[in-house]
């Protein structure tokens, strides 16, 4: 972890309380994920709790405490993507990538989540990689999906469990 | 920057003057939507070849791009529309580009095949207007997004934007904005269905300063997109109606707060907010009025209870964004215990129009008690689905049949889920209810934010009772134990009755539990977190039943409750579902008849889809 880099990013937020998501939100960007570490040192910095800044971290769904892959494949099951069969894309991802939802690839390569809602729900079902957008899926063409952010049948034989409640 | 601030009403019309006399409104313009439904559609594809074909073409000068916000019609992206005419083309990809612009642009001829096609008549349409999904539809808010671009404040200006707020600034006092917005009794559309007026009276007078507004676009409703529309599509009448709504409240300081599942609004909303200050629409002595005001954007960290007023101002503190005990109003105490006022997306973009057009005016659409339009999201198991704005009071009927166009594939109407988690389903029996606050409320169900799910006979009722108490799990902040408790028992109940392992009381404990966690839960989420299953179990007992008592899912939904198999007569021997099947487990010959081994069947469906014989079957 880069202490400098977090310094900077808190002072650009002039290391300001009422800022700690949007700190979050910068130090999630720039690292893919929350290191401990970088969570003890915005609490020194800012003279919040530690506790509170777990619990925030814990409580937002964007956050992750967790490296993620390389590649987010987000799936959404909003309950137009529900009707249409979104469940049914999550499982094949799932089984093409071997992994649980929340879960992340032996190689690091993907992380597969899902999420409540992504707000195309006319094109649903819907499944985002990275950002890039794909509505109205059928389930036989996720592997294809997959094979374009370089997934090979061999970069998942175990998971890394995502710990996070 | 412009470097150029706006100093009173005639400067602004002044400057719209000349906004619309630098444009010729003969030109040609390709107006290509550019929200997040057709961008992932290929938008974006279509309007680089577009940029590349008028380059190769020669046409750079005589033609304008405009990138857009969305026009609604989501079903049928990428849409463009070419103007002057106003030929409206849907479906368009990139490889149509060099025709069009071959046949239209130059040779003004129309290029059929991406007209809109009436499945019956066969007839075409070629504008707008004439296209069923529009016909019916009232579109004050979002009929403009298609000839903005987001980004471009000018584009607002020349409509007309930001007029009301300078009629506020040179004539009207703060409480005569109040009585017009008392008036016209605009009713909150984030899903309280709340007086808007009455709201900001009461921060207006609550002791406190400073004041603050804010603007709700934590928008978590599964199903519901219309503030993502409105929001990415046209941000500057968001962010007109927050100023008028600050002045009239005596408020300096507002924000907007975006669920940061919408990096797009998030983005357009940055900009517009950058332009109206340079513009000095806001900032210190707005239009020269004397007024001060300024807005920050907020983005979300992905929670859906954020998106309940007290939650969402603790979030703006920086803290877990749980919702507090309403003892007393966040109109009195919110964000940092000073009053403050928040309404929804779609609440603030009202305002201009009320200003602009009037209370009577807006009072004349809609019902009595619900005035003015309401956007909807028409999605699920509908023909056309997308966002659609139509006058309060008009039936489910109407706007599912005449608009939506009706189910797919000739399949039965079940049931439309309105209000989103805390919403309940309709059955076909109460189809010609009006829509408005007060009736669906009526009904078990809510207004919401205006999702509207349409399920079929494939929609198995027991399932979405299961998938909204599992999503309100999963949302729960678990600070009350009636919701927190409540929900996971009903999710284990409704798990149990999917899976065959229902019984007998099943159905009638969820209903005892309902009503504790309706009496009992601190905010709205638990309250009405009932309402999806006790809608179901009104409407559709006898499904509950055949789950419970014969172990069937009569849609065939539930996987413990059915078994995928293919019919003899009708398998050809073709092989095409073997080698999809994940699960190997499908076996036969070429030009013999297939059959799934149930030990292996995963029940994934694919054979199922893959099939063009219609021979696997489910049962």
């Amino acid at each position: 972890m880069d202490e400098d880099k977090i310094d900077e990013i808190i002072g650009y937020h002039r290391t300001d309380k009422s800022k700690l998501i949007t700190i979050l939100q910068d130090v999630q960007a720039e690292y893919n994920w929350l290191p401990p570490d970088a969570l003890k040192h915005i609490a020194k910095r800012l003279h919040v709790p530690l506790i509170d800044v777990f619990g925030i971290a814990t409580f937002y769904k964007s956050f992750s405490l967790e490296p993620r892959g390389r590649h987010l494949v987000r799936v959404c099951l909003g309950t137009a993507c529900h009707v249409r069969g979104g469940l049914r894309i999550l499982e094949t991802a799932k089984r093409i990538l071997d992994i649980k939802a929340g879960e992340t690839t032996a190689d690091f390569g993907f992380t597969v989540e899902s999420v409540n809602c992504l707000g195309c729900c006319a094109l649903g079902p819907v499944m985002v990689v990275d950002d890039e957008y794909y509505g109205n899926l059928p389930p036989a063409k996720v592997e294809r999906i997959l094979r374009k952010y370089g997934h090979t049948s061999s970069n998942s034989s175990t998971s890394i469990k995502e710990k996070k409640t | 920057m412009s470097g150029r601030r706006i100093k009173s009403a005639p400067d602004l019309e002044k400057l719209r003057q000349e906004v619309i006399s630098k444009r010729d409104p003969k030109k040609t313009r390709v107006a290509i939507c550019a929200g997040t439904g057709c961008l992932a559609l290929g938008a974006q594809k279509v309007i680089t070849t577009f940029k590349e074909e008028l380059k190769k073409q020669g046409l750079e000068d005589t033609v304008e791009i405009r990138e857009t916000g969305c026009p609604g019609f989501c079903e049928k992206g990428t849409i463009i529309v070419i103007y002057p005419e106003g030929f409206y083309y849907l479906q368009v990809q990139p490889g149509d580009v060099p025709e069009i612009v071959e046949e239209t642009l130059i040779e003004k001829k129309l290029v059929e095949r991406l007209l809109y096609t009436d499945s019956v008549t066969n007839e075409k349409a070629i504008y707008e207007t004439e296209i069923p999904f529009y016909k019916t539809q009232m579109r004050l808010l979002i009929g403009d997004n298609i000839n903005i671009d987001p980004k471009k404040i000018e584009d607002y200006i020349a409509l007309g934007g930001y007029s009301a707020l300078a009629k506020v600034l040179s004539e009207m006092s703060p409480e005569e904005v109040i009585e017009e917005v008392k008036r016209a009794n605009l009713r909150g559309r984030g899903g309280g269905g709340f007086p808007a007026g009455r709201k900001w009276g009461t921060t207006r007078n609550a002791p406190g300063e400073p004041k603050y507004v804010i603007v709700n676009c934590d928008e978590g409703d599964p199903g519901a997109f219309m503030d993502r529309a409105l929001m990415e599509g046209n941000p500057h009448s968001v962010i007109e109606g927050l100023i008028i709504g600050a002045y009239a409240i005596g408020a300096c300081e507002g924000y907007i707060y975006v669920r940061e599942e919408y990096p797009l609004a998030v983005e357009n909303t940055s900009i517009a907010i950058e332009q109206a200050r340079d513009y000095g629409l806001l900032g210190r002595d707005i239009m020269g009025s004397g007024f001060d005001f300024d807005v920050k954007i907020f983005r979300g960290a992905g929670a859906f209870v954020s998106g309940e007023s007290s939650a969402l101002m603790s979030s703006l503190e920086g803290k877990v964004g749980a919702p507090k005990p309403k003892y007393i109003h966040t109109s009195v105490k919110g964000l940092w215990n000073k009053p403050t006022n928040l309404n929804n997306v779609e609440t603030w973009a009202n305002v201009p129009l009320i200003i602009n057009k009037g209370a009577d005016w807006f009072t004349s659409i809609g019902t009595e008690r619900s005035t003015g339009t309401k956007i909807f999201s028409l999605v699920g198991k509908v023909n056309n689905t997308g966002l659609v704005e139509v006058p309060m009071g008009i039936t489910l009927r109407e706007i599912i049949y005449n608009i939506g166009g009706g189910i797919p594939g000739n399949k039965k109407f079940k049931a439309v889920q309105t209000g989103g988690p805390s919403g309940g389903c309709i059955p076909e029996g109460f189809i010609d209810t009006p829509v408005d606050f007060d009736e669906l409320t009526k009904l078990g169900s809510m207004m919401g934010s205006g999702g509207m799910i349409v399920m079929d006979e494939e929609t198995c009722m027991v399932d979405v009772a299961r998938y909204f108490t599992d999503f309100l799990v999963d949302e729960s902040c678990g600070k009350c134990v009636p919701c927190r408790e409540g929900l996971e028992r009903m999710s284990e109940i409704l798990t149990d009755i999917c899976e065959g392992e229902g019984k007998e009381g099943d159905i009638e404990l969820l209903e005892e539990l309902a009503v504790v966690m309706m009496d009992a839960s601190m905010c709205a989420l638990g309250r009405t977190a009932p309402n999806p299953v006790l809608t179901t179990i009104q409407y559709f007992r006898d499904e509950y039943d055949a789950h419970i008592e014969e172990k069937k899912c009569p849609a065939h939904v539930c996987k413990a409750l059915i078994e995928y198999y293919i019919e003899a007569e009708k398998c050809t021997g073709c092989l095409a579902c073997l080698k999809p099947c994940p699960e190997g487990a499908i076996s036969g010959e070429k030009e013999e008849v297939h059959t799934i081994n149930p030990e292996k069947c995963s029940k994934c469906g694919i054979c199922y889809d893959t099939c063009k014989f219609d021979a696997v079957i489910i049962r």
